[in-house]
């Protein structure tokens, strides 16, 4: 409790505030993939962002670490990291954070690590440039960087080509190489989804534990919620490019305070109440060239009433640091404001 | 089930391996000695890390491979690769990508009334009534038929290529990894839609998934498949209560909860299966077993009945200490 209580007067690490991004077209019909999204994320805080595909996610992450696809744009909002505009920054100052202050993992390892190069001197580059190590000590640091992944026998394994590492060992080397330079932000999108299920707990133990031996925080981008549940201790749920929930974990998993969410545990198997019958949400997200007025889940709420498809649905406090978008969470789900 | 009612066997899989490669050195083992029986009118779940060799049996299954030596029995009578088109009929296949079995360029109404002639399921006139049949089956409005596939959301595609199965009036679905490409919230449906073809259709189910959540949810049986073997097959009830393979215990507990539990323990598993071509000598689990012995590095064990419908290739079947299961009970 304390943690959190005094996270509310440190400086987030991260902030971003009213983020819309979309695809700006001439022709009138543009798309917006993320509308209107804020959070923030503490000093060392694992935060992930849940939802189904489609919903944001890997734009939001995108757009942190300044990596948008050609054509998508931030049309609206802000991004702080360190108290430093991330979006007015140029390519040279973007360059200098990435890497010692923020670094990424993707999902398929291979797309960030160069195939022609030895993995021990991939991982080098990053503290050779930016910590100003020797080649010695960069070396050795990577080294040491694959040990503490739990790789046995790091030496030899460092002279390894990324195509002869499995998929498991590859995204170690990812991590290795995230956090080589200590940063105080790790951006993951769906790191563990292409790995089998006894390598993902592998992979998510070692990402939680070298996290909180470096100090690094985290913004976990995942469809699974049972992973979120194993790594984060807040969450956002998106929706439509939106978030409609926000809180701790624990509170959100126990206790959710937007029919969507709901709607998704209802659906999901949980593994420790396997005699639940699942409930499919009927219907389909909203399209996002022209997104319905109102709550987006509205169309496929079951508590949905006339007032829910007009007006905006701001992010509000339902319980204490707990917020939701929808306006009838209080009656709905008996929120103690 | 008791022993008096045994169930009936639809299809038996009796010592299949599947090689692939030439060189005496690099042969790739996928395969290397299923025992496996499908049991008519449940729904059989085949599990196990990719590469395990869980898409190469479905395919043997369905004829569209053959199996480099070993059985496949369907009713007792044994089918080849080079099967009778009743065979053929008998057993469809369902796949993740639902285009892979999809034509993008023709309606629904023109694929499947192409498979009704083709294989002369009903007389040209009651078409229109069997399309009609086939969509409520998979739970989708007629007027579905005259749309293409890239109309459909992922959901609606998976059904349509259940009913592109269903077209041919199979008894025997062979699903591989049908929602693994689906979000939760429509994963539902389709598992929904699986259990009814089986209560209502009686139909016989392999569905072959990697997530425990989905298939403890789903299946009567489960099997699971470590490096081109059956390492464990129970009941479903059983093998969640009490696994007895060390690998199905380790697969138990590294599934991710959505209780929180604690991530400074260990994982349940070190390491990553090895390579199906370099195979270890005795038990193929021993290089990643917490409780190998020098006899599972010689010596390989068979898949052995340890009590009435589960049966479990390890030395030390049913003398174990067995794993904790619940991890989420130390924070009730
Ligand atoms: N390169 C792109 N150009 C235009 N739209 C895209 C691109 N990538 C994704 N989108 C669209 O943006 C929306 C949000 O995508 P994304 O953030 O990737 O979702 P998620 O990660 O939650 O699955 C989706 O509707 C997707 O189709
Ligand atoms: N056509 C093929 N040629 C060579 N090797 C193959 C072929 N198909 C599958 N394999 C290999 O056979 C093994 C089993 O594969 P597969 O049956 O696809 O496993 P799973 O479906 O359990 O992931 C893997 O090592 C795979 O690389
Ligand atoms: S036979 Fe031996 S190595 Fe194999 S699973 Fe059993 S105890 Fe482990
Ligand atoms: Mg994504
Ligand atoms: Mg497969």
């Amino acid at each position: 409790m304390s943690v959190v209580a005094l996270s509310r007067t440190v400086e987030p690490l991260l902030s971003v505030q009213h983020l819309t991004i979309g695809i700006p077209s001439s022709g009138g019909g543009h798309a917006t993939l993320v509308r209107d999204v804020s959070f923030e994320v503490g000093p060392g805080v694992r935060y992930g962002l849940v939802g189904e595909s489609g919903s944001g996610k890997s734009m939001t992450l995108k757009a942190i670490a300044g990596l948008l696809p050609r054509g998508v744009e931030v049309l609206e909002g802000e991004i702080h990291f360190d108290g430093d505009d991330v979006l007015t920054m140029s390519p040279h100052e973007r360059r200098r954070i990435m890497g010692p202050r923020m670094a990424m993992i993707f999902q398929e390892p291979m797309t960030a690590l160069n195939p022609t190069t030895r993995v021990g001197k991939q991982i080098a580059e990053g503290p050779r440039r930016h910590l100003g190590l020797s080649k010695a000590d960069a070396q050795e640091l990577a080294v040491d960087m694959i040990r503490r992944t739990g790789i046995p026998d790091p030496a030899r394994r460092a002279r390894a080509y990324p195509h002869e590492l499995s998929g498991g060992l590859r995204q170690r080397i990812m991590i290795a190489m995230a956090l080589s330079c200590k940063p105080a932000l790790v951006l993951c999108d769906e790191p563990t989804t292409a790995l089998d299920v006894t390598v993902q707990d592998q992979v998510l133990r070692l990402l939680a534990q070298l996290c909180d031996d470096m100090g690094s925080a985290l913004t976990f981008v995942t469809h699974d919620l049972a992973v979120v549940s194993q790594t984060c201790s807040r969450l956002s749920v998106m929706y439509a490019g939106r978030i409609m929930e926000e809180g701790n974990v624990r509170e959100v998993y126990e206790a959710p305070q937007h029919p969507y969410t709901e709607a998704l545990f209802q659906s999901a198997p949980d593994f420790d109440d396997p005699g639940r019958r699942l409930a499919p949400i009927p219907g389909l997200p909203p399209s996002l060239t022209d997104p319905p007025p109102g709550c987006p889940f509205a169309p496929r709420c079951q508590y949905a009433i006339e007032s829910c498809s007009t007006g905006s649905k701001p992010l509000v406090e339902v319980r204490h640091r707990h917020l939701s978008a929808c306006d009838l969470a209080d009656q709905i789900f008996g929120g103690t404001r | 089930m008791s022993a008096a009612e045994q169930p009936a066997a639809v299809l038996e899989v009796r010592e299949v391996t599947k090689r692939y490669g030439h060189g005496r050195r690099d042969t790739l083992r996928a395969l290397d000695g299923v025992d496996l029986t499908l049991h008519r009118g449940e729904i059989l779940a085949l599990v196990g890390e990719s590469g395990s060799g869980k898409s190469t049996l479905a395919k043997i299954l369905a004829g569209s491979t053959s199996q480099t030596s070993g059985q496949v029995l369907c009713d007792g009578v044994e089918i080849t690769a080079r099967r009778h088109s009743t065979a053929r009929r008998r057993i469809q296949m369902v796949f993740q990508d639902p285009y892979s079995s999809l034509n993008p360029r023709m309606t629904v109404r023109s694929a499947l009334s192409e498979v009704l002639r083709v294989h002369r399921v009903v007389p040209r006139e009651q078409i229109a009534e069997e399309l009609s049949r086939l969509m409520s089956l998979v739970g989708l409005d007629d007027s579905a038929l005259d749309a293409y596939p890239s109309q459909f959301s992922g959901g609606q595609r998976q059904r349509i290529a259940i009913a592109r199965a269903l077209a041919v009036r199979p008894d025997i679905l062979i699903a591989d990894e049908p929602v693994s490409a689906l979000d939760v919230s429509v994963q539902a449906t389709i598992l929904d839609l699986f259990e009814s073809l089986r209560s209502e259709l009686g139909l016989s189910v392999l569905f072959i998934a990697h997530n425990l959540a989905v298939v403890q949810h789903l299946a009567d049986r489960i099997a699971v498949m470590y490096l081109g073997r059956i390492a464990e097959v129970a009941q479903t009830d059983t093998l969640f209560a009490s696994p007895e393979h060390p690998y199905t215990q380790a697969l138990i507990a590294s599934v991710p909860r959505m209780r929180p539990r604690d991530l400074e323990q260990p994982p349940a598993l070190d390491g990553e299966p090895p390579s199906p071509i370099h195979l270890p000598t005795g038990c193929r689990f021993n290089p990643r077993c917490a409780y190998a012995q020098p006899t599972c590095l010689i010596d390989e064990p068979a898949l052995e009945r340890v009590a009435e419908g589960h049966s479990v290739a390890c030395w030390f079947a049913g003398q174990l200490q067995q794993a904790p299961t619940k991890q989420s009970e130390e924070f009730a």
